[in-house]
C-alpha cells in the first residue's frame, strides 16, 4: 500500500492546472452560442437608432417600396422590397437548377456507384465546395457572361440567370454532401430486404429510400437554400447590380434575363460608402438584421426537419 | 437436364421484366449525367482559367509588387496580407475550436443545453459571410476599438471559420473508440489525462485535417475582410515578410482579385486570370493536402 502511495499524489500544481484546462474547455464549449448571440447582438445595437430612435425607419414601408435611393439628397428612400425580389429571384431560379442535380448526385454516388468511382466523385464535389467565392463571382463575369449572352442573345451576361447558375454550382456539394448523409442513414436492412425481393435499385430508390429519407433530403435542400440566400460576393459580382424587381405577373412571371440586386451585394457594395452612423449606414445594419433572421429560421427548420426522423 | 436449361426455364424475361430493367438504365444514365453536369464545369473552369493566366504566370508573379495602379507587376503585397490573415485566424480559431469539440465530445452530456450548443454551432455555420463583415465591425473595429487593422480582420475571419474546426474535430475526436477511454478511467486516470495522452494523440491527424479546412477556408473568404482591415492598396517593400503590423491595414488576395477584376479599368486579362489561378491553387492545394492526409489517415487506422 504504502509504496504507491507516491503515485497517487500528484503534484498540486497538476491538478489545479487540471481544473483551470477544465474550466477552460467548458468556457470554449459555450464560445458558439456567445459567438451567435454577440453576432445578434452587435448588429443590432449598429442599427438600434434608426429601429427605435427619433425618425425611426417605416418597416412597412422598408419592406413593401421599391424606391431604393439611400443617397438622394434631398429625400432618401429605403424601400428594400426591390432587393429582396432580387434575392429571391436568384435564390429560386438557382434552387430550380440545383436541387434536381444536387439530389440526382448524391442518389448516383449513394447507390449506383462503386466504391473507386464514389470517392474520386465525394473528393471533386469536395473541392467544388472549396472554391472561394470571389472566385465564383470572378467566373461569373468572364466566363457564365460571355456564354449567357451568346446562348441567350442578352445584351449583357450579368443577369439573375448568371447569378443562378453561379449560386447553383457553388451551392450543390452542400445538397449532395448532406443528402447523401441522409441516404447513407437509411439502415441497410431496408435495402437489402427490397433486393430480397426481387426489385431493381431504381425501384428501391424510389419506393423504399427516397420516403425513408426524405426529411433529410429535406434538410438538404433548405441548407442549400441558406446558402444561396447569405452568398455575397459571387451574387455581387454577377447579377449586374441593378436596383430591380425581376418578378411579374404574367407568364413566366420571372425575367432571367433581368439585371438584379441582392441583399447581400447591397451591403458588400454600400456600407464602404457611408459615413459611420448615418441613416443609410443603420439601414445597412437592418438589411443584416433581415439576412440573420432570415438565414436563423431556415438553418434551425433544416434541423428541426432532420431531428424529425432521429426522434422516431 | 443441365443447369443452364434449369436457369432459363426459370428466369423467363417477362415485359414486365424487361420495362423494369430498362427503367433502371435509364435512371442510372439520367444520375450520372446529372453528377458529370457538376463535376465537369469544375475541370473546364479550372482549364480555362489556367489557360487564359498562362501568359502572367511566374515565380515572380507571386514575388513582384503591383505597379501602374496595379495594371502590371505582382501580387505580394496581397499575398502576404492573406498569409498574415490566415496565420492569425488560425492562432486564434484553432485552440478555441479544439477545446469546444473536446467539451462537446467528452465532457458534456446529452442534454438541452447541449443541443442548444449544437443548433448554435449550426447557426454560426450558416450565418452569411456579410453578416459576419457587419458583426466584425461592429465588435471589433468599432467596439473593441482596434480600428480596420489585420487584427479586427483575423478576428471576423476566426469567428466565421470557428465551427468548421469544432465540427471536424468533434468526429475526428468520436472516432476513438470509446473502449480507449475505458481502458484509461479504469487505470485511474483522470478525464483531461485520458484527454491529453489517449485521445488527442489517437485522433491528431483527424484535428489537423479540420485545420486545415479552416485555412483554406479563411483564405478565400472576401466579405468579412472588406470592411474590417483589408484595403484596395496598401505599399509595401519588395520581399519584405515583416510589412504589415497588427494595427495595420493590408491587402489580401480575395479583395484584391474583387479589385483588380471589377474596380480598376484598364486591366490586362491575364492578369486577374492569373490572381483568380494564385487563389485558387492555394486553397485547392491546402484542400488537397487535408484529402491526402485523411485517406493516409484511414490507412494506417490500428482499430
Amino acid at each position: 500500500m504504502w509504496l504507491t502511495m507516491p503515485l497517487l499524489h500528484r503534484p498540486k500544481w497538476k491538478v489545479v492546472g487540471e481544473g483551470l484546462v477544465e474550466w477552460l474547455i467548458r468556457i470554449c464549449g459555450v464560445s458558439a452560442v456567445i459567438f451567435v448571440f454577440a453576432i445578434f447582438f452587435f448588429v443590432f445595437w449598429e442599427a438600434k437608432g434608426i429601429l427605435f430612435g427619433e425618425d425611426r425607419l417605416d418597416l412597412w414601408k422598408f419592406l413593401t417600396s421599391e424606391e431604393w435611393y439611400p443617397a438622394s439628397e434631398s429625400n432618401p428612400r429605403y424601400g428594400a422590397s426591390a432587393l429582396i425580389a432580387g434575392t429571391a429571384s436568384v435564390t429560386v431560379l438557382s434552387m430550380l437548377i440545383a436541387v434536381p442535380f444536387g439530389l440526382g448526385a448524391a442518389l448516383f454516388i449513394s447507390e449506383f456507384c462503386g466504391p473507386r468511382l464514389k470517392e474520386v466523385l465525394k473528393i471533386t464535389i469536395e473541392l467544388l465546395a472549396a472554391i472561394p467565392s470571389v472566385v465564383w463571382g470572378f467566373i461569373g463575369i468572364t466566363i457564365m457572361n460571355q456564354l449567357v449572352m451568346r446562348i441567350f442573345g442578352a445584351p449583357i451576361g450579368l443577369t439573375v440567370l448568371n447569378g443562378a447558375i453561379i449560386l447553383a454550382l457553388m451551392s450543390v456539394p452542400i445538397i449532395v454532401s448532406i443528402g447523401e448523409d441522409a441516404l447513407k442513414a437509411v439502415p441497410d436492412s431496408y435495402r437489402e430486404a427490397a433486393i430480397g425481393l426481387g426489385v431493381t435499385r431504381w425501384q428501391m430508390l424510389y419506393r423504399v429510400l427516397l420516403p425513408a429519407a426524405k426529411n433529410g433530403l429535406l434538410a438538404a435542400v433548405l441548407l442549400g437554400v441558406g446558402r444561396a440566400i447569405g452568398e455575397t460576393m459571387a451574387v455581387l459580382m454577377c447579377t449586374g447590380h441593378a436596383v430591380n424587381n425581376p418578378f411579374n405577373t404574367t407568364f413566366p412571371f420571372l425575367h432571367p434575363l433581368d439585371s438584379v440586386r441582392t441583399l447581400p451585394a447591397t451591403i458588400a457594395a454600400e456600407l464602404g460608402e457611408t459615413a459611420q452612423g448615418s441613416q443609410h449606414y443603420q439601414v445597412l445594419f437592418v438589411i443584416g438584421l433581415l439576412l440573420f433572421t432570415i438565414t436563423f429560421v431556415v438553418n434551425m427548420t433544416a434541423d428541426l426537419v432532420v431531428k424529425g426522423i432521429k426522434g422516431k | 437436364m443441365s443447369a443452364e436449361t434449369v436457369n432459363a426455364a426459370r428466369f423467363t424475361e417477362t415485359a414486365f421484366v424487361r420495362r423494369k430493367q430498362r427503367n433502371e438504365v435509364v435512371a442510372k444514365a439520367v444520375f450520372l449525367l446529372m453528377t458529370l453536369a457538376m463535376v465537369l464545369p469544375l475541370l473546364l473552369i479550372v482549364g480555362f482559367l489556367v489557360y487564359k493566366a498562362w501568359p502572367a504566370l511566374s515565380v515572380g508573379f507571386f514575388l513582384d509588387l503591383p505597379r501602374n495602379g496595379m495594371r502590371e507587376g505582382g501580387i505580394w503585397p496581397a499575398f502576404l496580407g492573406t498569409i498574415y490573415l490566415v496565420v492569425i485566424s488560425l492562432v486564434l480559431a484553432a485552440p478555441i475550436g479544439v477545446m469546444a469539440a473536446i467539451y462537446l465530445n467528452e465532457y458534456a452530456k446529452e442534454s438541452w443545453f447541449t443541443r442548444i450548443i449544437h443548433l448554435a454551432v449550426i447557426n454560426l455555420a450558416g450565418v452569411p459571410s456579410i453578416v459576419h463583415a457587419l458583426f466584425g465591425l461592429g465588435a471589433f473595429v468599432l467596439f473593441a476599438g482596434l480600428g480596420r487593422s489585420v487584427l479586427a480582420a483575423s478576428l471576423t475571419l476566426a469567428v466565421m471559420t470557428l465551427p468548421v474546426i469544432i465540427a471536424s474535430t468533434k468526429e475526428a475526436l468520436s472516432a476513438v473508440p470509446v473502449s480507449f477511454r475505458e481502458a484509461c478511467w479504469n487505470m485511474g486516470v483522470s478525464r483531461w489525462q485520458t484527454i491529453w495522452r489517449i485521445v488527442l494523440p489517437n485522433s491528431i491527424s483527424g484535428v489537423l485535417t479540420g485545420v486545415i479546412l479552416q485555412v483554406s477556408r479563411a483564405a478565400g473568404e472576401t466579405a468579412p475582410i472588406m470592411f474590417t482591415g483589408v484595403v484596395f492598396y496598401r505599399a509595401v517593400e519588395k520581399g519584405d515578410l515583416f510589412a504589415y503590423g497588427l494595427l495595420d491595414q493590408c491587402m489580401a488576395l480575395a479583395m484584391h482579385l474583387y479589385t483588380i477584376s471589377t474596380q480598376v479599368p484598364g486591366v490586362p486579362e491575364a492578369v486577374p486570370f492569373a490572381t483568380a489561378v494564385a487563389l485558387l491553387s492555394v486553397v485547392l492545394l491546402l484542400n488537397a493536402i487535408s484529402i491526402g492526409m485523411r485517406i493516409y489517415l484511414r490507412t494506417c487506422k490500428k482499430w
